[in-house]
């Protein structure tokens, strides 16, 4: 068995390293002070410098981030609440379409996604008058969409593998269902909500074609602003930037560790 | 306490349900579903100098005459141009390829993984994990560094004397198929690591025991097993590629022409929005029959749990 593990483990490595270095890459030369990939001409921090007075970039990227933050709220909650009806009200009448509706955004292509919902606005804004200009909203309920059925997918399998048994003892000893969910339940799931908030977040973060479809001007996500100057060729403030998104990311997760790890009984 | 819920179980559970279920799936109905109404309308407009760009599909034109046009140029458009068949078909060509790809190189990894030591598992399926949390489009961009003509890959096989003169990757299929496979390898990982942990250790040693040699057990057991794992990887990979914007974008070039990137060109550059909706009508006419599978799949599996 172990001598068969060889070529196993070699593909592994291969496949780490096919994922990671692309990234360690861009650390690395993020550090560069020249802007030429092939060149390395010192170890320098001025791309930091000149991303931390790059008022386009830091205006989106704060605008990203309060949309993120708001989706992944809603979908947190749009989320728990449709995993709750696949799991506690069994065949309900139209559990396949809501099934279809739920696993749909998770593989439709993004162009469908944003062209479709920017129809529904212009459309919605002719007949009602609203949303009456494009932007914060019309990006932050377009993510919902998608996302909610991110955090339905982790909740849903959460609550599935939960002891009833708890829930019960509390329904025997006379509270109400609310009271249980809210007391017993929430908390038991809790994990499973705040990493779908957080997967939520992220996509939200992420998405550059959605939201160029549904916003307007006035209303630039970082994705827009990374994008375009991307377009234009190697540009080592993106690197600058990447490089702060994988140490916010690495300390997100050391610390998930080490909360996870205190735990008593893990 | 106890008895006032007993008196009113039934009106409760209602309303759990009318917010469980209704709640979101109005939220769904209204931003999901009755958008494709919407594109299904407009791909049937005329373009239109106009604010929003497109004809009205029903006009009152006298008193109690109401006049609907239906405009079937853009779907005969993307049946006789040569350009959007090419593109769908090399969008589902690129998407094969790179789904293969996936489970070839994703395979291996996930059986890695999965019969590593309980300990390292966690570990080494969090490296998985952990590039989809920094951001797609910069990982996308990574490429661009390492492929250009004078860019790491170039430099390191010039100086290896591999090469003569640069290759050109960027700008090709090539380029476009390594950004797929990069960016989409985790979502055929992790069904199939989830697949392969559920089945049960007793069949392979049941094999070995019944003399089967542990490459003939694999093949026999494991992988017709796994079944179930790959097609749900391989449908996450082959679905989301077929409309992919971003790769095609960023790394191909003239001669990788996807469809993701014609319906954005058909609608920003062009401001061409009835063709860029039967483009979306007729991708997403062309994904339902791998969306049913998986969704049929998906179904058979959740049974099979329950």
């Amino acid at each position: 068995m172990k001598r068969r593990a060889w070529p196993l483990i070699g593909i592994l490595a291969f496949g780490y390293a096919f994922l990671y270095v692309p990234i360690l890459l861009l650390i690395l030369y993020s550090f560069n002070e020249s802007r030429l990939v092939t060149v390395w001409s010192g170890f320098s921090f001025k791309w930091y410098g000149a991303l931390l007075h790059n008022h386009q970039l830091l205006d989106a990227a704060w605008l990203s981030i309060r949309i993120a933050a708001t989706n992944a709220t809603v979908a947190m909650v749009m989320g728990t609440l449709a995993a709750n009806a696949l799991v506690r009200h069994g065949r309900f009448r139209g559990r396949t379409g809501f099934e279809l509706l739920l696993t749909a955004p998770l593989v439709m292509p993004d162009v469908i996604i944003g062209l479709s919902l920017l129809l529904l606005f212009v459309a919605m804004q002719q007949l009602i008058g609203w949303p009456t200009g494009r932007g914060f909203t019309t990006i932050t309920i377009a993510h919902v969409t998608f996302s909610m059925a991110y955090v339905a997918v982790v909740v849903r399998s959460r609550l599935g593998q939960m002891d009833a048994s708890l829930e019960e003892a509390a329904m025997d000893l006379g509270a109400r269902p609310l009271g249980v969910y809210m007391r017993i339940t929430l908390p038991l799931i809790a994990p499973a909500l705040l990493s779908g908030w957080l997967l939520a977040f992220t996509l939200s973060l992420d998405d550059l074609v959605i939201a160029s479809f549904v916003s307007g001007p006035g209303a630039t996500t970082l994705p827009m602003v990374v994008y375009s100057s991307v377009r234009m060729g190697v540009s080592p403030q993106i690197n600058a930037l990447a490089t702060l998104i994988v140490a916010v990311v690495a300390l997100a997760v050391v610390i998930a560790g080490i909360s996870l790890g205190r735990k008593p009984g893990r | 306490m106890s008895q006032s819920t007993r008196h009113h179980p039934k009106g409760r559970r209602r309303l759990s349900r009318l917010v469980n279920i209704g709640v979101p799936y109005f939220w769904l109905g209204l931003f999901f579903l009755l958008p494709f109404m919407i594109v299904l309308q407009i791909s049937v407009a005329e373009t239109a100098l106009a604010q929003p760009p497109y004809t009205a599909l029903w006009e009152w034109v006298a008193d109690g005459l109401l006049q609907i046009q239906i405009n079937l140029q853009n779907f005969m458009l993307i049946w006789e141009d040569d350009i959007y068949l090419a593109a769908f078909l090399n969008s589902l060509w690129v998407a094969l390829i790179c789904t293969l790809l996936c489970l070839l190189l994703g395979y291996p990894m996930a059986y890695a993984i999965a019969t590593a030591a309980q300990r390292r598992r966690m570990l080494l399926l969090m490296l998985i994990v952990l590039p989809f949390w920094t951001s797609f489009l910069i990982r996308v961009y990574a490429w661009i560094g390492i492929l250009n003509s004078n860019g790491l890959l170039n430099s390191f096989l010039l100086w290896l004397g591999i090469i003569d003169a640069p290759l050109q990757i960027l700008h090709t299929q090539t380029a476009v198929y390594i950004g797929v496979v990069y960016s989409y390898l985790p979502f055929m990982i992790l069904p199939l690591y989830a697949n392969l942990t559920r089945l049960d250790p007793a069949l392979l040693e049941a094999a070995s025991d019944l003399g089967c040699r542990p490459l003939r057990a694999f093949f026999k057991v494991t992988l017709p097993l796994s079944k179930p794992g790959i097609i749900a990887g391989s449908m996450l990979v082959f679905i989301p590629v077929v409309g992919e914007f971003v790769i095609p974008d960023l790394l191909g070039g003239p001669s990788s022409l996807m469809v993701g990137k014609l319906l954005w060109t058909e609608f920003f550059s062009n401001q061409d929005w009835p063709l860029a909706s039967a483009l979306a009508i007729v991708l997403l006419a062309v994904l339902v029959v791998p969306f049913v599978l998986m969704q049929r799949l998906q179904q058979n599996m959740d049974e099979a749990a329950s």
